[in-house]
């Protein structure tokens, strides 16, 4: 931290933020993904089905 | 594979689900790299330490630009050539968008007040990109407050090359306006003024950060895909005749 100089906090606040907000962008896409297909679960196990003829949890 | 083949939403989930896994280890080693050049970087012999920041914010603030004119072009494949996955990457990249320019905004102060004695300065660089964060929010919005995707894909397409005319204002702010913020020290007529030593490091952020934007993106697409096969799939549900009480 001394390496820093007398701006440290600056600099480490800088890099902690920018760590945290991407993480958080990553949580969001992550959780998103599990939230979706959750509910294309949900609907496939009520019996929908895509005018396809596929199973609605089918992402393929 | 052409734009055509990835009309179909379908045959782009299969796609996304095949080179994501590639660019997200893309991402990890670049971005890994530029790390630990940026952590063994000399200080700068004006700013000291201070100039790590500028290993962030730097690919900040080139990928709130990159972002809107990635959305700008979606907006052209929306109202233009009708491409079925254009609305979906331009509602997709938004909150990216929205963070990167945020994270910029941030950075850049955290920077400014040790080197400029403020935190916020109201000259037109930080206002210019203050204004195009607020775009992002409204955008956002936007999509929020319109139900269906093909309307909203319509107003959201317009107001996004409207807002398009913020870039070059951002860009050249520097060069227009007398500005607290330095000029262009990168990208310019005469070459790069920044030393190997910085430069490096810099660019290398900058090419994990855009991964991390394409990665961060095709993610989002993908579940915007899923997104609007949930809500045609409930409304097929809804209509179909009920059975049993």
């Amino acid at each position: 931290m001394t390496s820093l100089g007398p701006y440290a906090t600056f600099i480490v606040t800088s890099y902690a933020l920018v760590a945290a907000v991407v993480a958080a962008l990553i949580a969001w896409v992550i959780a998103d993904y599990r939230r979706q297909t959750a509910r294309l679960h949900d609907l496939e196990a009520s019996g929908v089905v895509r005018r396809s003829g596929r199973g609605a949890a089918d992402i393929s | 594979m052409t734009l055509t083949d990835l009309a179909n939403p379908s045959r782009f989930l299969a796609l996304a689900g095949r080179i994501l896994p590639w660019l997200i280890a893309a991402t990890v080693l670049v971005l890994a790299i530029g790390l630990y050049q940026s952590a063994t970087a000399p200080d700068d012999y004006q700013q000291g330490a201070t100039v790590k920041i500028m290993f962030i914010h730097v690919p900040n603030a080139w990928l709130s630009m990159f972002v809107w004119g990635v959305m700008s072009v979606a907006a052209l494949g929306t109202l233009v050539w009708r491409h079925p996955l254009a609305d979906v990457a331009q509602k997709a990249a938004a909150p990216i968008g929205a963070a990167f320019t945020f994270l910029a905004l941030v950075t850049g102060s955290l920077w400014g007040r040790p080197m400029w004695g403020t935190y916020w300065e109201w000259d037109a660089r930080l206002t210019s990109v203050l204004i195009l964060f607020l775009m992002y929010l409204g955008l956002m919005a936007l999509w929020r407050a319109v139900d269906d995707p093909s309307r909203a894909a319509r107003a959201a397409a317009v107001l996004t090359l409207v807002g398009a005319i913020n870039i070059p204002i951002i860009k050249f702010s520097v060069d227009w306006w007398n500005t607290l913020h330095q000029p262009a020290s990168v990208f310019r007529m005469g070459g790069s003024t920044l030393d190997r030593a910085f430069l490096i490091p810099l660019l290398v952020m900058a090419v994990g950060f855009t991964l991390l934007f394409l990665t961060l993106h095709i993610a989002a697409m993908r579940n915007e895909i899923l997104r609007r096969r949930v809500r045609t799939l409930q409304m097929l549900q809804a209509g179909k005749p009920r059975t049993s009480a």
